[in-house]
């Protein structure tokens, strides 16, 4: 087998003309460069969090840290501001996640049966709301006619279903769960509860943990319903603290003395890269877990193209 | 015969469909258990709203309710179109749509075709991981590298300076402003948009390729005559959601990167909307603004969609 595979690639390469090796070259190039120009800016910002902001301003530190200093760290983190807002995102995150998973699941499963009467009416309730929604006003109105706004439930709940979710969730139950298996679990006097713990979830890890991840790092990252819905700065989400450190141009309050704000002025540069990282170390350190999953939910929402 | 037909008693067709029925809803009960939760979102945060568009018409008052807010027609319309900014608004949110969807939709199909002619495997998966990181990145973070980096000291300025070019004020030049705005989305979203149509790419059939290698075509050949008419029927239904999605660029990004100088150019119709809705409280005058988006989108996105299923025959319904 493996000598077969051998002539093969030793033919196909006798074959190459000149104009397939010049092919193969820039296509190489091409793929080093994309990664260089996707890795090189995150890498700056890690590179940057640490460097001296002198080296940084000059330039010196373009590839490798220069006088390395953690000092931007410590200002953050004696921000009050930063660990509440962490807090909040963990607990909006968590519960988001395991509510909106498990409405996500729960219908995708009962869209996916074909034998549910009415099915097809209902999808197409469900994806109008995709293309025509209330708006901005609108929407808000009914947030607070609810008494939602200002409150935790209101990042708990908003965005924790989404049309896209269901139809990869749906696609997927669709695929992977054939008929048969219900029609022979009704034989064997199997009603739909039973089907669904027994049978479908534990078949189903796979949607369950790219749903779950979908929610989360969107969740992790949301911003939108933070700026319109809260105003009360306790119930933050770490985005919104990001914004006003990051883009509104407010410094980091730490407890520090006078000497110390002449300090984090110098180091104000580097304490901006300090936050970014902070803010995206959570996600990043499941990246390959996060990427492999999300990977797998573009295929499964494909399927059906 | 007639009798004996009578003499089964089974009830009529109509009423035999309804047991039926009937019976189908009742031996799903759980099924309808599980759609309520989703049902329940989509009624208050979905369907609900629809309710308030109707203030667009009205000069909605808090303490009257939407109901009873007087009916003024399309005053708020008017208001809109005749506004000394409903010009700029428009043609920023359209070019700046039309430009991210010239410069998003054909990235990742090269993305993808690079990533399946490497010849080196550990390459492959090197980029194909490092082009998808950007996408977990939040917009706030994102916006922040971009202010950060457009700033008089930041990377951009400095890479500048090593090759001995001024310094630009890069988000502060509205001209320049939607090419950052674009060329942002496109370092962040490349990789993803690209697992598609790799998967795509994974499934075109070995057969079509060796033949085409014993007829002596070139890889080059292989890649126009292959791949990317196996690809196409993907990206026609990508181009049409991205139509559909013209309007509604994103509302997040522009607000976060909008500043005093590059205004004129970075204020799109979903951020005034924000700005008079919520910040200002002209809740009709933000309504009628947001529903002519809308209707304006949903017009595209069946005009696209009518204009590719005649032309490829794909579409999105």
């Amino acid at each position: 087998m493996e000598n077969v595979k051998k002539l093969g690639k030793r033919k196909l390469g006798l074959a190459q003309s000149r104009g397939d090796r010049a092919f193969d070259i820039i296509v190489n190039c091409l793929v080093v460069l994309a990664a260089i120009i996707t890795l090189y800016p995150l890498y700056y910002v890690v590179l940057s969090s640490i460097s001296s902001p002198n080296a940084i301003i000059t330039g010196k530190s373009l590839l490798v840290p220069v006088d390395v200093s953690f000092a931007s760290y410590r200002y953050v983190f004696a921000d009050s501001r930063i660990w509440r807002g962490y807090g909040n995102t963990i607990i909006y995150t968590f519960f988001q996640t395991i509510f909106g998973t498990a409405v996500t699941v729960c219908a995708g499963y009962a869209l996916s049966r074909k034998d549910l009467v009415g099915r097809n009416a209902i999808m197409k309730l469900v994806v109008f709301t995709m293309y025509f929604q209330g708006g901005l006003v609108p929407t808000y109105l009914v947030v607070k006619n609810l008494g939602l706004t200002d409150t935790r439930y209101v990042m708990i709940i908003m965005g924790m279903f989404s049309v896209f979710n269901l139809i990869v969730a749906r696609t997927f139950f669709m695929s992977k769960i054939p008929d048969d298996l219900w029609e022979a679990a009704q034989l064997d006097g199997c009603g739909n509860g039973r089907f669904f713990i027994s049978v479908v979830l534990p078949l189903s890890k796979e949607i369950v943990a790219v749903i779950l991840l979908y929610i989360a790092v969107g969740s992790w990252n949301s911003f939108f319903n933070a700026l319109i819905y809260l105003s009360n700065q306790k119930l933050y989400p770490l985005q919104l603290i990001l914004r006003e450190v990051l883009l509104a141009g407010q410094t980091i309050q730490s407890d520090v003395d006078a000497a110390d704000i002449a300090e984090m002025q110098r180091l104000a540069a580097t304490i901006k890269y300090a936050v970014m990282v902070i803010s995206t170390l959570p996600i990043m350190a499941l990246y390959p877990f996060v990427q492999k999953y999300f990977v797998k939910g573009v295929m499964m929402g494909s399927i059906k193209g | 015969m007639v009798a004996a037909k009578e003499s089964t008693g089974r009830p009529p067709k109509e009423k035999r469909d309804w047991c039926k029925l009937w019976g189908g809803i009742r031996k799903n009960w759980l099924l309808y258990l599980f759609l309520l939760p989703m049902a329940v979102y989509l009624i208050i945060f979905n369907y609900a709203p629809l309710y308030g568009i109707q203030i667009a018409f009205r000069d909605f008052r808090g303490a009257l309710g939407i109901w009873d807010s007087p009916w003024v027609g399309v005053k708020h319309f008017e208001t809109f179109f005749n506004s000394y900014q409903f010009k700029d608004l428009l043609y920023n949110t359209l070019s700046l749509s039309a430009y991210q969807l010239v410069a998003t939709i054909p990235m990742p199909v090269i993305l993808a075709l690079l990533l399946n002619y490497t010849t080196v495997p550990w390459l492959k998966k090197l980029t194909q991981s490092s082009t998808f990181a950007p996408h977990l990145i939040s917009v706030v973070v994102m916006c922040g590298m971009l202010n950060t980096f457009s700033s008089s000291t930041g990377l951009f300025n400095i890479l500048l300076k090593q090759l001995g070019m001024e310094p630009i004020s890069f988000l502060g030049i509205p001209s320049l402003y939607q090419t950052m705005y674009v060329m942002s989305g496109v370092w962040q979203r490349t990789g993803y948009n690209a697992v598609i149509y790799i998967a795509a790419l994974s499934s075109v059939s070995e057969d079509l390729h060796e033949a085409a290698i014993v007829d002596g075509a070139s890889k080059l050949k292989r890649v126009w005559y292959i791949d990317i008419p196996s690809i196409l029927p993907t990206m026609v239904i990508l181009i049409i959601m991205a139509v559909g999605n013209l309007m509604s660029i994103g509302f997040e990004k522009s607000l976060l990167l909008q500043n005093d100088l590059n205004l004129a150019r970075s204020e799109i119709i979903s951020t005034y909307v924000y700005k008079v809705g919520i910040q200002g409280a002209q809740y009709s005058l933000s309504t009628a603004v947001s529903l002519f988006n809308n209707i304006i989108n949903f017009i595209l996105l069946i005009g696209v969609n009518k204009a590719s299923r005649a032309l490829s025959g794909s579409s999105l319904w």
